[in-house]
């Protein structure tokens, strides 16, 4: 059985009609009582399941999965990884991420097709360059590298955006990180699955969790479609159906779900090399590996766990695209899809324990949470291990909901809502 | 070299020659013709290679279920990836084969199929990572994809959507859709029928049948013009791309010229999805091999465009339909062999050689398919072998209207299960393909379709045996997938790209699943079935962005004095969403000319976008009690205060004045920018919490101009012009109101500031303002009198320390940072926001607004942060909110927001920019007139 | 693009619309606690299924009451506020 991932083992098996690979990951049958159970097998549940493993050693870990590994948003997603953040308790957080990320591959024995790339942020205005200067400068003072480039030097590095004099939002620069970029969604799920898997962690799939186990005021484990499952601690990663485990817990979260659209372009050879955003049209754009335009915007307006696109923000995020790239006139829209994104008051995680003691969440990424598996695996392995917050998950405890300290990144940069 | 022209093909028009070209090569065609139907004519098998391998491909279909016949147009307009099955050939079209390098014929690259055992399903995976996938990447990438763009060229123009409802779309124009139009049409409803073919028809175009004594296709001629007459909307070249929510149905219809395909959004009582179903291929190796065609496509290329597509023909298929291919091309003058799988052939005497019980094992050819030889061991030579699998219905928008697929184990396909109310599913897409049971009734005369079997691709099967053949994906991919673990139907399909394609999967999709389904154990409905996701077919970005760009992209608010502003030199800029004159003059040095001859003598400001909002009833004065962060009900008529209104979380949302016109009548002078949110803010909470029928909301911004007067000399221009209104300072004070005329028009008269100096606001309808702005330009000259641009007003309020919501302030900011703590600490009754100041959050974060004086002689960055040594880190304590060179102070100004800051004056604090490091002095917040002595000057 | 029927002016395109909350999320007084404030301002029902939500048409400004199914998206009731519809 081939297990190592290398060039020369897929050379090796090329010559055995790749016949000897072991299975990515086991089909295990659930044991009924584990160290810890994890609700939810998308990216961070399985990170945080790796991370037990290996920094903590908890023996006994269960992910258990209404669907498919990766299924939600972890498979959704547009894949940008970034750590352009105002706050210093949010860059702590997402630099630990994209820092993380940068050597996963050879942790994992996986590509996960790390592409820093680079991410633009286009300044439409003098006011707009103001408010790009507090940002980059914030980065800057919380240690992450971040540069505010002129127009003519975003003209030199993407060349065929619109800078016609007529141009409805005119460049005046942008904020750029190069050590962002965008990486292989599916791949980062399967690589801390199979990670994980060989480590001895139990990945049940298609094994949906119908209630939880509540003794002496604290859970204890879990009712699942196939049995009951004990647990010393229990953690919900449930992007997408936070609501509904809450409710079965009986409490509830600062959270609305949402759907967040997403489309590809038909696939064409390179011609665009950066992760580029226009908050004015609100619309961002990659191109991928495969040479799909990979094409984001803002949130449907109704509250909806519906997970399908629908035509008024498609809409409106393509004429921003077209806008932005007016050459992207001559491709044609490959897919639509949709997924529910858990957005909290101040767009920002939550971490720690729940309402319902023994139960713990990480939770509430909104639209971020494909970029910060890495450090959402650690910190949520970590709290799932001890019991207790680490210094960076601390400020995003849920409790910032009763005292006011919210992290809400819009608000650093100067909106009031 | 193997397709010809026979004499027939009702499609052309052969009386003009055209042509095209194809990777260079001069290409003969007819109108009428497509692009792919021209390119068989001429004998050209390959027209593209495959991505990963580079093997050769040529057509498989007819239609948009064409996975391999991908060429780029180009020309003053270039569509990249385009089907030529679907594209009509015009004369002078350049196309270019997709990764054939350099032509699809010769492709240097084509070595790489020799190597197709170390490359398989997601071996980047498992390899590039060392030294780094980046070394790897640009590579890879290069090789990926379709395509190319040009950047010399345009894309599609723009076309505008149509909105519109309809009693019924009919979407599909077969026999079964025509049918039910029909039907529809009679009983008296609206009705819209499309069908993404260039003609309508479906396979009665091609199909050889007689309904109710007539041709197929004068069946169908008749049908059309019955259909005409009875009011129906026929849409020919429409694919119906997608469904959504609330039963709407997105349409794309081709435009002539370069126009994007124009969107319609339909909204129908009832959609009736009558969009047949597409050919299955056959699973033997090498069935990827150039000259291996779907059967139907055969058919299709003969009858419509006089193209026999082969000489020596193999028909292989499961079913009755494929006879009616083999039989046309032998009429056309081909040799033919029909594999039929079933037992038995079919009933009736056939006049080409049939072989019962067999089919192909293996497609011989190296470029294209020469010969096949079956499981008994028997060679048969070929140029073309024409295949039918099968058939799966198309049933994408039943699933993207959440209706759930159910598998049919007799029709051996996925069907619509249970009903989706507002839709229904006829005809080809429920499995019904006899045309005797589409038109019942109606004397049909066609082939039947008789049983059928189903061949599904095995394990461990000799050969290379193709699933999807654009991504180049095989069964022993499928295999490999299943050996390691991914058995889900999505990890399938993300692990191998099986079915990510441009045909999304028409094709490949099913047999996919049926070998999963074979590899595990399980049945093909427990193995699941993908999801179906919009569009059906690609569609033009273009499309969907309609008339949006440009202007016409969130439209920006406009000044009822634009063109007098344009007519006086104003550089406009967007500000807020309105366009408004930034400064006067050539170059910017006209803003600080403007900002010293302001305070000189007067400037004239057009500040109409200023909100005014009036909130009018018995409680309007507990209403603003209500809003607002200071005490409002104690304001006198004919006065006006300053105040905030606060987010509920107990953040400044917006500051203002407001003004109280009488008891019950107030306006509320938010920000320009803040209008509709203002707007929406004080509507929301009058209906939840106040008596509606004693408080109304009326947004009044956009009838009014407001034109503003500031300056020593403003209530001197005002006396010239002559308001009728009592202007001294005994009648109208700082912050009072009075009414006044010009023309006949009323002017409200408000007297507050926002450049320190003594101010005027005038307030005239709108469509009235001009009148009154060129009589104080004219009088104005007489006082100096300046022209002010919105630059110019942010130095004059910056050196009073005026500030600018969302530019001195930030989300976290509230009103207690801004120095105004009054109603924090003594104020009774509850007002917006009040409870969230009494968070622990809040003092955690105090910050105070402050002025900051540059040590240097340039003004300070904005955007600059005050940084501080805490426990080993730096860290942010603040930032430069504001900053300028002061023309009435001959020194830098600044504001900026400071942890501690109002304790802190005259410290000397280090700023942190773009990398550079630079020292300012805190200080208080007004710099210019900290008495307010000018406010009466 | 969904439909949603203002009790005023009859079905029109969600794009008119506005989100106003939980309809059941009443503000408490000025003398609330820390908990019950923030309850009122942060905490959410976010029910998958039937919800009850304030929605406000921006064409009319009228705050109505719907009854919708948050995964079907089926709109199963709009009720004026304050009853003059």
């Amino acid at each position: 059985m081939t297990r190592h991932y290398s060039a020369l083992s897929v050379l090796k098996e090329g010559l055995n009609g790749q016949k000897g690979w072991a299975q990515a990951w086991r089909s295990p049958s659930l044991a009924d009582r584990y160290d810890v159970v994890i609700i939810g097998g998308g990216g961070q549940g399985l990170a945080t399941a790796y991370y037990l493993a290996k920094t903590h050693g908890v023996k006994r870990i269960a992910v258990i999965e209404r669907g498919w590994l990766g299924g939600g948003n972890t498979g959704r997603n547009t894949t940008a990884i970034r750590s352009n953040y105002y706050y210093p308790e949010s860059t702590e957080l997402y630099d630990l991420s994209l820092r993380l990320y940068e050597t996963l591959g050879k942790e994992l024995n996986y590509n996960i097709m790390l592409s820093q790339r680079g991410m633009m942020q286009i300044v439409s205005s003098p006011a707009e360059m103001e408010m790009a200067a507090r940002q980059v400068n914030a980065m800057q003072v919380n240690g992450v590298e971040a540069e505010l480039l002129s127009r003519a030097e975003v003209q030199r590095r993407v060349p065929i955006y619109n800078y016609a004099p007529d141009a409805r939002y005119p460049v005046y620069g942008a904020i750029y990180q190069a050590r962002a970029g965008v990486a292989r969604h599916d791949a980062v799920a399967w690589g801390y699955a199979r990670a994980a898997d060989s480590l001895g962690v139990d990945i049940l799939q298609q094994c949906e969790v119908q209630g939880f186990i509540v003794e002496a005021g604290r859970c204890v484990g879990v009712q699942t479609s196939k049995g009951e499952i004990r647990a010393e601690r229990v953690g919900m990663v449930v992007a997408g159906s936070s609501g509904v485990m809450a409710e079965k817990a009986g409490f509830r979260l600062p959270i609305t779900s949402y759907t967040l659209q997403a489309c590809v372009s038909e696939p064409v050879k390179p011609i665009f090399d950066t992760v580029l955003v226009s908050p004015m049209t609100g619309t961002y754009v990659s191109q991928s590996d495969k040479g799909e335009m990979v094409i984001g915007g803002g949130l449907d307006r109704v509250p909806s766990y519906g997970q399908r696109g629908n035509l008024p923000q498609l809409e409106t995020v393509l004429s921003g695209l077209l806008e932005m790239f007016p050459i992207f006139r001559q491709l044609r829209l490959l897919r639509q899809w949709g997924g529910t994104v858990d957005v909290t008051p101040d767009s920002s995680p939550i971490f720690g324990e729940s309402p319902l003691p023994g139960l713990f969440i990480n939770g509430g990424w909104g639209t971020g949470g494909f970029k910060a598996i890495p450090a959402g695996g650690t910190l949520f392995a970590h709290i799932l291990a001890t019991g207790g917050h680490h210094p960076i998950s601390r400020p995003f405890d849920l409790n910032r909901f009763r005292t006011g300290h919210l992290l809400d990144e819009a608000a650093g940069a100067g909106i009031a809502h | 070299m193997s397709g010809w022209r026979t004499g027939a093909g009702w499609a052309l028009d052969r009386s003009e020659s055209l042509s095209f070209t194809f990777d260079g090569k001069t290409v003969p065609t007819f109108k009428g013709d497509t692009v792919a139907s021209a390119l068989l004519a001429s004998g050209q098998r390959i027209v593209g290679r495959s991505f990963k391998y580079h093997r050769p491909r040529g057509f498989w279909g007819a239609g948009s279920e064409e996975p391999n016949g991908i060429a780029d147009i180009h020309g003053a307009q270039h569509r990249p990836n385009v089907q030529m099955t679907l594209e009509p050939a015009a004369q002078g079209l350049r196309l270019r084969s997709i990764n054939g390098h350099p032509t699809a014929e010769h492709d240097r690259m084509a070595f790489l199929d020799r190597f197709s055992r170390f490359i398989p399903a997601a071996f980047y995976y498992k390899t590039f990572m060392r030294p780094d996938w980046h070394l790897f990447e640009p590579r890879i990438r290069a090789m990926a994809g379709l395509g190319r763009l040009d950047l010399a060229a345009q894309g599609f123009g723009p076309s505008a959507s149509v909105n519109t409802t309809c009693d019924v779309l009919v979407v599909g124009a077969g026999p079964a859709g025509l049918a039910a139009a029909k039907t529809e049409a009679k009983a008296g409803r609206k009705v819209i029928l499309c069908d993404e073919g260039m003609h309508v028809g479906g396979s009665l175009l091609y199909r050889p049948a007689r309904i109710d004594g007539q041709e197929a296709r004068d069946w169908v001629a008749a049908m059309v013009a019955e259909l005409t007459a009875l009011g129906v909307r026929i849409l020919a070249r429409t694919t119906a791309f997608g469904r959504y929510d609330h039963g709407l149905t997105g349409l794309a219809e081709a435009q002539p010229g370069g126009a994007a395909p124009r969107i319609w959004h339909v909204r129908a009582a009832e959609t009736i999805l009558a969009a047949g179903a597409i050919e299955r291929h056959l699973p033997f190796a090498n069935n990827d091999l150039p000259g291996v065609m779907s059967a139907e496509a055969g058919l299709h290329y003969l009858a419509r465009f006089g193209v026999a597509v082969g000489r020596r023909v193999v028909v292989a298929t499961t079913n009755g339909t494929a006879y009616d291919t083999a039989r046309a091309l032998h009429e056309a003058g081909a040799e033919v062999t029909l594999l039929d799988l079933r037992g038995r052939a079919a009933a009736g005497q056939h006049p080409f050689r049939i072989i019962a019980g067999q089919t192909i094992e293996t497609a011989l050819g190296r470029r294209q398919v020469e010969a096949v030889r079956l499981a008994s061991g028997e060679r048969i030579e070929a140029d073309t072998v024409l295949v039918s699998g099968g058939h799966t219905p198309t049933v994408h928008l039943y699933s993207q209207a959440q209706g759930k697929l159910r598998w049919d184990e007799g029709l051996r396909a996925f069907l619509p299960g249970d009903p989706v109310p507002g839709l229904r599913v006829i005809g080809a897409a429920v499995g019904i393909y006899d045309l005797s049971r589409i038109l019942p009734g109606q004397g049909v005369v066609a082939t039947a379709y008789g049983s059928s079997t189903a061949l599904w691709p095995k394990p461990r099967a000799k050969g290379r045996i193709w699933l999807d053949m654009q991504n180049d994906v095989t069964t022993k991919d499928v295999e490999l997938a299943h050996r390691e673990n991914l058995t889900s139907v999505e990890h399938l399909k993300r692990y191998t790209t099986l079915g990510m394609a441009n045909d999304q999967g028409r094709m490949s999709n099913l047999p996919g699943l049926a070998l999963m389904a074979e590899l595990t154990g399980r049945s093909i409905p427990e193995t699941g079935t993908t999801t179906y996701r919009p569009p059906f077919s690609p569609v033009p970005l273009a499309s969907f962005a309609g008339l949006r760009g440009g202007e016409l992209m969130n439209p920006v608010r406009r000044l009822p004095l634009e063109a007098e502003h344009r007519v006086d030199g104003a550089l406009f800029r967007e500000y807020g969403g309105w366009l408004r004159p930034a400064w006067f003059g050539p170059d910017e040095g006209a803003v600080m000319r403007e900002a010293k001859a302001a305070r000189q003598g007067v400037g004239l400001f057009d500040g109409s976008p200023l909100g005014k909002i009036e909130v009018i009833g018995p409680d309007a004065a507990k209403f603003v009690d209500f809003i607002y962060y200071n005490t409002m009900s104690t304001l006198k008529p004919g006065r006006c205060r300053y105040g905030f209104v606060l987010t509920e979380g107990g953040a400044v949302y917006d500051d203002g004045v407001l003004v109280r016109l009488d008891e019950n009548r107030f306006i509320v002078s938010c920000s320009s920018s803040h209008v509709q949110g203002m707007g929406l803010l004080l509507e929301e909470w009058r209906q939840d919490k106040f008596d509606r029928s004693r408080v109304v909301i009326h947004d009044t911004t956009a009838n009014y101009a407001t034109l503003t007067v500031t300056g020593p000399k403003s209530r001197d221009l005002l006396q010239a012009i002559g308001l009728e209104a009592a202007l001294d300072d005994a009648s109208l004070p700082h912050m009072a109101l009075t009414l006044g005329q010009f023309q006949g028009d009323e002017v409200r008269i408000t007297r507050v500031s926002f450049t320190g100096d003594r101010s005027y606001e005038l307030s005239i309808r709108a469509d009235r303002a001009l009148g009154l702005w060129r009589r104080l330009k004219e009088a104005g000259r007489a006082f100096d009198a300046v022209l002010l641009g919105g630059e110019a007003l942010m130095i004059l309020r910056a050196e009073k320390g005026y500030i600018v919501i969302g530019k001195d302030t930030d989300g976290r900011t509230r009103p207690m940072d801004l120095g105004v703590k009054g109603p924090f600490e003594k104020r009774k009754g509850d007002y917006l926001g009040r409870r969230s100041l009494h968070l622990p959050a809040v003092a955690d974060q105090a910050r105070d607004l402050v002025g900051l004086e540059s040590l240097g002689a340039e003004p300070l960055p904005v955007g600059a942060h005050v940084v501080e040594t805490v426990a080993g880190k730096r860290r942010s304590r603040g930032f430069v909110t504001t900053s300028h060179m002061s023309p009435n102070l001959n020194r830098p100004i600044a504001l900026g927001l400071v942890e501690g800051g109002s304790a802190r004056m005259g410290e000397v604090v280090t700023l942190h920019h773009l990398g550079q490091e630079v020292q300012a002095r805190i200080a208080p917040v007004c710099a210019l007139d900290p008495e307010g002595r000018l406010l009466d000057a | 693009m969904q439909l949603f029927t203002c009790p005023f002016c009859g079905p029109r395109p969600e794009t008119e619309f506005h989100f106003g909350g939980d309809a059941d999320n009443d503000r408490p007084g000025a003398e609330a606690s820390d908990a019950s404030w923030t309850d009122y301002l942060f905490f959410r029902h976010n029910r998958k299924g039937p919800a009850r939500e304030i929605w406000m048409h921006l064409s009319c400004r009228e705050a109505f009451l719907m009854e919708r199914d948050t995964v079907t998206h089926t709109v199963t009731a709009t009720l004026a506020l304050g009853g003059e519809a």
